[in-house]
């Protein structure tokens, strides 16, 4: 069963950009909000991880900040 | 045993991996990231080929670069000493330790921090060292930003775009940085500047919410939901006990890119080297891998 598998981000952060990267390397398909243009999204955003950073990646309700590849991989199996 | 091993993947890092690739080296980079300073400048318009193209871009293109040769790269990973053992190189990471006959220290600059209370709690609470990727959060908000040089006022002006408004805080008695920005920015009235201030604490409860300030000797508050903090940039050589550095902290090194212990090389942004350019880091480190290489062969390893 695939994982539901959110990004919120920016289109101007180099991490925003090599953890879709990854995701897209790896064919695992996730949303992508750009946190820029959707007001309440960048709401959700900062009240799920607490923080107003970018990239913040939602792995079926588990959040990780930035591109922590290692917590990703984890959270995805891989 | 590595013949080369190159501590950082920016400019200088990529660069000196592909020449030691070229030269069949045995080699290991070992980086937190890739592309360094580059990933996360806007646009590049001066590196030679390339009449136009984004820092992250030309960043990924270094990357591909790199991949198209076999090397071995520990990514995410952070150097903790490197020090001469014997007749070769000890490098000490935060996850293990590598032994090579030769080193090049590429590790670039990371931004300095404030150092003023509440700047570790409130960082990604508010406040931020990078404009360009968070700066989008602030959409009418109020901000500051710190700083009075040409990075402080690229940060303003991408601001004023967003925020509502934006408070510049400079500690100077003027600002610094290209007279264009800081017509632009003196022009906009979203723009107010504080000359000869002080940045003494951020405030905030879950997030920033003010800061505390110090200008021309009086202390006051003022409300900003975020701070964007732009004052510079301090090499990473703190690893590199041993070898020689200047007031600045930067790595010295001859033309040959040799540091105070022989064995141990070092390009681009970390060195003494004067202008910090992509192309001049990129130049360094092919001349870095070069004298490594032929300090190899002189000692017959």
């Amino acid at each position: 069963m695939d994982k539901n598998v959110v990004v919120y981000s920016t289109p101007t952060c180099p991490w925003c950009h090599r953890v879709k990267q990854f995701f897209q390397e790896h064919n695992i398909f996730f949303q992508d909000f750009d946190v820029s243009q959707n007001q309440q999204k960048a709401e959700e955003m900062v009240q799920k991880s607490g923080q107003m950073g970018v990239p913040v990646v939602d792995i079926d309700g588990e959040i990780i900040i930035g591109f922590d590849k290692d917590r990703i991989e984890e959270a995805l199996d891989l | 045993m590595y013949d080369l091993i190159i501590i950082g993947a920016g400019p200088a890092g990529i660069t000196a991996a592909v020449y030691a690739a070229r030269k069949r080296m045995e080699l290991l980079v070992i980086s937190r990231d890739i592309g360094g300073q580059a990933a996360w400048s806007g646009d590049v318009e001066n590196y030679t080929g390339y009449q136009f193209i984004t820092g992250p871009e030309l960043a990924m293109k270094f990357e591909e670069h790199l991949r198209k040769y076999n090397i071995s790269l520990k990514e995410n990973e952070t150097v903790t000493e490197v020090k001469r053992f014997g007749n070769h190189i000890l490098v000490e990471t935060d996850k293990s330790a590598y032994q090579a006959k030769a080193v090049i220290i590429a590790s670039g600059k990371k931004t300095r921090e404030l150092k003023v209370p509440g700047e570790k709690e409130f960082k990604n609470r508010g406040l931020t060292y990078c404009a360009t990727c968070d700066g989008p959060l602030f959409s009418a908000k109020d901000v500051a930003v710190i700083g009075g040089g040409n990075s402080a006022l690229d940060a303003a002006l991408q601001l004023i775009k967003i925020a509502r408004h934006v408070y510049l805080i400079n500690i100077t008695a003027q600002l610094d940085g290209d007279q264009v920005m800081r017509e632009s920015l003196k022009k906009s009235d979203k723009v107010t500047i504080f000359n000869q201030a002080q940045v003494t604490s951020v405030l905030g409860d879950k997030f920033v919410s003010a800061i505390k300030i110090n200008r021309q000797g009086k202390e006051e508050n003022v409300s900003v939901q975020g701070v964007f903090v732009e004052i510079g940039l301090i090499p990473n050589s703190e690893f590199a006990l041993e070898v020689e550095k200047n007031s600045l902290g930067e790595i010295k090194v001859n033309c040959h890119n040799e540091t105070s212990i022989p064995g141990v090389f070092a390009a681009g942004d970390v060195t003494d080297v004067p202008e910090k350019q992509i192309i001049i880091a990129a130049g360094e480190g092919a001349k870095a891998t070069l004298s490594a290489f032929r300090y190899l062969v002189q000692h017959k390893f």
